[in-house]
């Protein structure tokens, strides 16, 4: 990843003047463990201010871990962590920071706007929690209890409570796990929002789309290790050989017959049961050469694409797993 | 797609005033206690009605005057019933719904998260005492006054104190057995703990149970101080369950 920071004369010969030099988030070599488990094992990763980070991994990857560490709820065991230029955890950072916790949280009989009111009292000038109530669309819960909201519902009131403080970086926990795809979409344009008037997000996903549509860079974790940065477009950048052909058909179809029908240099293989890609320089004559073997093995070729390879495809390649396990 | 007006979010971050903060956290925990039905059965309910068949059935032998008798020991119970039970309960619960963390995760202080509870606490069980004493007066209770500041301070004393015990049970373990084990506790201190009526086995005097009811009956029916021991009996129970609890209660 290339990145002009302002805080490294040596790479740029001078240094940049910028009215917020530091990174929002600056983690190097952060471990973890659990017992004998290492949840983040040496990571590193950087986010400049007033951009979307997204962290993007399986579960399990050290995701949430790591947030939650920026947060300030958990040690880190080595490494370090610095938020906005301090120490995570430090006092002073928590009015700064905005948090949304994965799964959400409140009391279980209160009501949304009574749980935001008492989030925006912890504030010097919070937004207006009516307003806010109402753009989240939870105006129709008003009356009902925190442990009768749906999971979504919670997510969403969690997520007013971590806008509510007007935070200069914003941390959100898998903020559409459990929403409708409309609620998806409004959190989709929120963090848009927040990113047009300067504030820092970093957020944690397991939906590659998020990522994509989201997030200014993307860092790839798996087993609490970096596997890849960088912006969507670097991580998915074509070479010109480098495309794909995808379709599917009947599971179990011999690979290495339709490899053999192919030109040199493309791989055939079946991705999960019934999805097969074919990679390599896709032209016309592999499109027509792929659909007439599947007519000979008497198989219709179904949702047939040829496409740059997906963040999903770049995660498959470097862990040999699928994003959503 | 929805929009937003430019710079509706731009970052204006900031600590709230800490009065205002304690002020809402403390409304917010008492506003939820007095609208839980299951709270209020527990808090209000069943010492009211004990309070009535103490002070007009002799089925338990107590000193008279009775009445006196009943109410300072119901005063305790109401305390046990509020500090204790009701606060393990809803910590219990609180902390499975997350709210620990969703608040840790604000500009809320630490300490100011504890003290909001403990005033909540405190004005639940003002209202509590208020309305077992008009019922307690109603029922012929008459009120030595030179006791007041004593009973003051007893009951805040004891709503520390189960109230730290309370949190010591609630902040560690699993909602539902907290559920359970706050209430059986409860039965137990109320039938055997020295809260009904004084049972003269010596360690029960031990018990932070026995020592509030003992020390209320001093103060409720003389009006005069309550002994050392008993409050010296609540102070280490408080203290050591203080002590304990912030190194076991966890966020969720």
């Amino acid at each position: 990843m290339t990145q002009l920071r302002a805080d490294r004369p040596d790479r740029l010969g001078c240094v940049l003047v910028s009215p917020n030099p530091q990174p929002a988030v600056e983690v190097s070599g952060l471990v973890k463990r659990y017992g004998s488990k290492t949840a983040v094992d040496g990571l590193d990763l950087v986010q400049q201010p007033g951009t979307v980070l997204a962290l993007l991994g399986p579960n399990g990857a050290g995701k949430t871990t790591t947030v939650e560490i920026c947060e300030g709820f958990r040690k880190a065991d080595d490494g370090s962590v610095r938020v906005l230029g301090l120490p995570a955890g430090t006092e002073e950072l928590r009015p700064r920071i905005g948090v949304m916790p994965q799964g959400g949280g409140g009391y279980p009989g209160i009501r949304a706007e009574e749980m935001l009111n008492l989030v925006a009292a912890c504030a010097k000038n919070p937004l207006d929690p009516k307003w806010l109530i109402d753009v989240l669309g939870l105006g129709g819960a008003v009356r009902t209890p925190y442990k009768r909201l749906s999971g979504g519902q919670q997510q969403r009131l969690s997520l007013a409570c971590a806008l509510i403080g007007r935070p200069e970086l914003v941390f959100l926990d898998e903020p559409t796990a459990g929403m409708d795809p409309q609620a998806r979409r409004l959190v989709w344009d929120l963090v848009a929002a927040l990113k047009d008037d300067g504030v820092s997000v970093l957020l944690t996903t397991h939906l590659m789309d998020e990522a994509e549509s989201l997030a200014d860079d993307v860092v790839i974790i798996d087993e609490g290790r970096v596997v890849a940065q960088g912006s969507p477009a670097e991580l998915t950048a074509n070479r010109p050989d480098d495309q794909q052909l995808r379709f599917r058909a009947r599971p179990g179809l011999d690979t290495t017959l339709l490899s053999a029908a192919l030109p040199e240099g493309l791989k055939v293989r079946e991705v999960t049961r019934g999805a097969y890609v074919v990679e390599g320089l896709i032209d016309p004559q592999v499109v027509s050469t792929v659909t007439s073997w599947c007519a000979q093995q008497g198989v219709l070729a179904e949702e047939l694409t040829v496409a740059k390879r997906s963040l999903e495809d770049v995660f498959l390649e470097l862990t040999g797993r699928e994003l959503r396990s | 797609m929805t929009t937003f007006a430019p710079g509706t979010f731009k970052p204006s971050p900031g600590r709230g005033s800490l009065p205002r903060m304690l002020f809402v956290h403390a409304r917010t925990e008492a506003m939820l206690t007095l609208r839980n039905g299951e709270q209020i059965l527990l808090t209000v309910l069943i010492p009211l009605a004990l309070l009535v068949a103490l002070a007009l059935m002799s089925v338990i032998p107590m000193p008279e005057p009775r009445v006196g008798s009943a109410t300072a020991r119901i005063f305790a119970l109401a305390i046990i019933s509020s500090a204790f039970t009701g606060q393990a309960i809803a910590l219990g619960f609180d902390r499975r719904y997350g709210v620990l963390k969703r608040l840790s995760a604000s500009a809320l202080p630490r300490w100011l998260l504890v003290a909001g509870r403990v005033c909540g606490a405190l004005v639940v069980v003002a209202l509590q005492i208020a309305m077992l004493a008009v019922t307690a007066l109603v029922l012929g209770w008459r009120f030595p006054l030179s006791g007041l500041p004593w009973v003051v301070l007893l009951i805040v004393l004891g709503t520390l104190t189960f109230g730290a015990l309370g949190v010591l049970l609630g902040g560690s373990l699993r909602a539902d057995v907290v559920l359970a084990l706050a209430n059986i506790i409860w039965f137990v201190l109320l039938m055997v703990g020295g809260v009904a009526l004084s049972v003269p086995v010596g360690f029960v005097h031990l018990l932070p149970s026995a020592a509030l009811a003992q020390a209320l009956e001093t103060s409720v029916v003389h009006g005069t101080a309550p002994g050392v021991g008993p409050v010296a009996v609540l102070v280490a129970w408080g203290v050591v369950a203080g002590a304990l609890a912030t190194r076991t209660t966890k966020l969720t």
